[in-house]
């Protein structure tokens, strides 16, 4: 996974809440057996209405999404931040995420930070003031900055550092593979196994 | 102190604890895989030099692609076609036990696990799918993960993760006639919200939750995400016991008695605390059926479209009118005249023979109304043929519907079984997202009972708006399932 420090790029205001990972990514488009190429399924229903924000020339390069609360329930689809990563996006801000994107965001370097929803606000309106804005995003100080306006965010520590030093979890875990074979040799003998099948 | 269940089967199950806010690391002892979020698990493994750890501990199923017709027929898709061959020659590659489209344990995956009897009490269950919490019904620790998740779990069998909190649902009393788990679940989401249950495993507890079979329980648990919630979970009882004898890989002899030993303790304690309690009361629950698009926009049926207006929270309130104009629905109108053109049952959280069952007792001599389409989709090989042995296939295609093979089908439109732009749906599935059916399609969810009166009538209706009075709604309490 690639380091993550600092970013800047342009801010999406997103004015959405319940974004769900069908919307993010409809299920057309999991039939990929590929781990890249999704941008073109991005909020693919949305994008066809020519006043989606990312239809608009300011933000479409944009790479900070600024979105509503309960950004990414639903679907367990991890290809909704594989969409998010390939269109661009290096950071989602929400009031709230739903935990199993969140969960996977953290697994595929893309930052997920908790703003309030009042510090959310204040990033729409400074961004639809100016659309084209760039937002600066630093995760060891854990906060954004837009022009005057600096909002804290929140992503819990062990992500944070997995995401500060580029580690991989599998990595990571087998560093304990001893204490997984440890653990085995003492599970229950009534545990069910598939194989071998009956 | 006391220990809740979930907490009970945490600690059960951790290899290590964290230290220094690291995650504790989890042992799985199930994972379930399906074709749409492996294949790049596989890639990632393949690239590592990496094994499955646990082969034994691993079982695939094909279900969100498969079509369910012609299944003898190549799948014309050729990316669904695609994914499904890479998800045969990653299982043939890595040793993987594989039930494909056309084998008699072929189904959705979270009806063949506890169909085979691998599903059990205590246990933890994963699968790249987010209805995982459909077996937490058993009493197990189940939620769905993302495809790095399924990747780590192949490789190591374990998953590194922060503890959940816990929220205890509490149902009690007796369920009016007509009412069923779903509406149990469907009020639930609408009471705490999509959100509600972040970061929550949620204990359904109370008599009305006992009351259940395990197929009702696996409903409820089913939708916990639906909720924002990564699991739900019921103590197992003598219910679940019964259900899990005799299956396929149920424990037996001095097994069986160990287990039933070890699972009778898988109880929250008396004086065990949870971070949150929420109370429903069942007697005064009616069908409920959905008007917006997320599950948490619901409402009686004998209610009206709410009015966005009367919604004081600007979130929500513009949530609901932007739902208004996605489902062309009006404010105040009451949602039994809304026609709908297709009826769906089946999916994982309704596609099981007792919900086949509680369709056919309402279809039995009567006839389709004439502007609906009526898809039945059996959520497993299995199901199909016990539906078959009970003469329901003879009831749904008398009554005019199409009797289908299994699989996941218009629940999330992967293969061809989708709403067209505009068409609007009862579906017993989990989801009425914008488009989750078919692009530009509208869904209203709603209980098997609901689908199977809204088939009659046309417009969402329960079984008590039909014409010929006396016919009761098979009971979802108690009734025995084929082994």
């Amino acid at each position: 996974m690639e380091k993550f420090s600092t970013h800047t790029g342009i801010g999406v205001p997103l004015r959405r809440s319940n974004v769900d990972t069908d919307q993010i990514i409809p299920a057309v488009y999991l039939k990929r057996v590929t781990r890249t190429g999704f941008e073109d399924g991005l909020f693919s229903a949305w994008r066809q209405d020519p006043e989606f924000v990312l239809n608009q020339e300011a933000y479409k390069a944009g790479s900070v999404l600024v979105a509503g609360p309960d950004f990414g329930t639903g679907s367990s689809r991890e290809h909704a931040v594989w969409a998010l990563n390939d269109y661009g996006f290096r950071v989602v801000l929400s009031s709230r995420f739903a935990d199993i994107f969140r969960g996977n965001s953290g697994k595929a370097g893309l930052l997920t930070g908790i703003v309030e929803q009042a510090d959310v606000e204040k990033l729409w309106t400074a961004l639809e003031s100016r659309p084209g804005t760039e937002v600066t995003v630093d995760l060891t100080a854990r906060r954004a900055v837009c022009g005057d306006l600096t909002v804290p965010f929140d992503v819990d520590d062990y992500t944070r550092w997995r995401l500060l030093e580029g580690l991989d979890d599998i990595g990571l875990t087998l560093r304990h593979v001893e204490d997984v074979t440890a653990f085995e040799s003492n599970r229950p003998h009534f545990l069910p196994t598939t194989l071998p099948a009956r | 102190m006391g220990r809740t269940l979930a907490e009970k089967v945490w600690q059960a199950h951790t290899v290590r604890t964290g230290e220094n806010g690291e995650p504790d690391l989890l042992y799985i002892d199930l994972h379930l895989l399906h074709e749409v979020t492996s294949p790049q698990a596989f890639d990632g493994l393949r690239m590592a030099g990496r094994q499955v750890r646990r082969t034994d501990l691993t079982i695939a199923t094909e279900d969100h692609n498969t079509p369910t017709l012609n299944i003898d027929q190549p799948i014309a898709d050729p990316v669904s076609r695609t994914q499904i061959e890479t998800l045969r020659k990653n299982c043939a590659e890595f040793g993987v036990r594989l039930h494909p489209l056309g084998d008699l344990d072929q189904g959705i995956v979270h009806v063949v696990g506890p169909q085979l009897g691998l599903t059990q009490p205590g246990m933890t269950v994963v699968c790249g799918d987010s209805h995982t919490s459909t077996h937490g019904a058993f009493g197990a620790l189940a939620f769905g993960i993302g495809t790095s998740e399924v990747e780590h779990v192949l490789a190591t069998q374990t998953l590194p993760l922060k503890p959940f909190r816990t929220m205890a649902i509490n149902v009690d009393g007796d369920l009016p006639a007509g009412t069923s788990a779903k509406d149990i679940i469907l009020a639930v989401i609408a009471k705490i919200g999509t959100g509600g249950g972040q970061g929550y495993v949620l204990e359904y507890r109370g008599s009305a939750i006992r009351a259940l079979s395990m197929e009702a329980r696996m409903t409820i648990c089913n939708m916990s995400i639906e909720a924002g919630a990564r699991a739900g979970m019921i103590a197992p009882d003598e219910t679940t016991f019964e259900y899990v004898k005799g299956r396929r890989h149920a424990p037996e002899g001095e097994q069986w008695d160990a287990a039933v030993q070890y699972w009778s303790t898988l109880r929250t304690d008396e004086d065990a605390t949870f971070d949150t309690e929420v109370y429903l009361s069942a007697p005064d629950l009616e069908p409920f059926v959905t008007w917006g698009t997320n599950p948490g926009q619901g409402a009686p049926l004998s209610a009206a479209v709410p009015d966005p207006a009367s919604i004081a929270d600007p979130d929500e309130r513009s949530a609901a009118e932007r739902a208004l104009t996605y489902m062309d629905l009006t404010a105040g109108t009451p949602l039994r005249q809304i026609a709908v053109d297709t009826v769906f049952i089946g999916s994982c959280t309704n596609g099981r023979i007792e919900d086949l069952r509680t369709a056919a007792a309402v279809f039995e001599g009567r006839k389709k109304a004439d502007s609906v389409r009526v898809l039945v989709v059996p959520g497993s090989a299995r199901v199909r043929i016990q539906a078959e042995s009970e003469g329901l296939d003879k009831v749904f295609t008398e009554f005019g519907a199409e009797w289908r093979q299994a699989g996941c089908s218009m629940c999330l439109g992967m293969n061809p079984d989708q709403l067209a732009p505009g068409e609007r749906s009862a579906s017993t599935s989990n989801r009425n997202f914008e488009g989750r059916q078919g692009k530009g399609g509208r869904t209203h969810l709603v209980s098997p009972a609901v689908a199977a009166a809204t088939a009659v009538r046309g417009t969402l209706s329960s079984p008590a708006d039909l014409a010929s009075p006396g016919l009761e709604v098979a009971s979802q309490q108690g009734a025995s399932t084929a082994k």
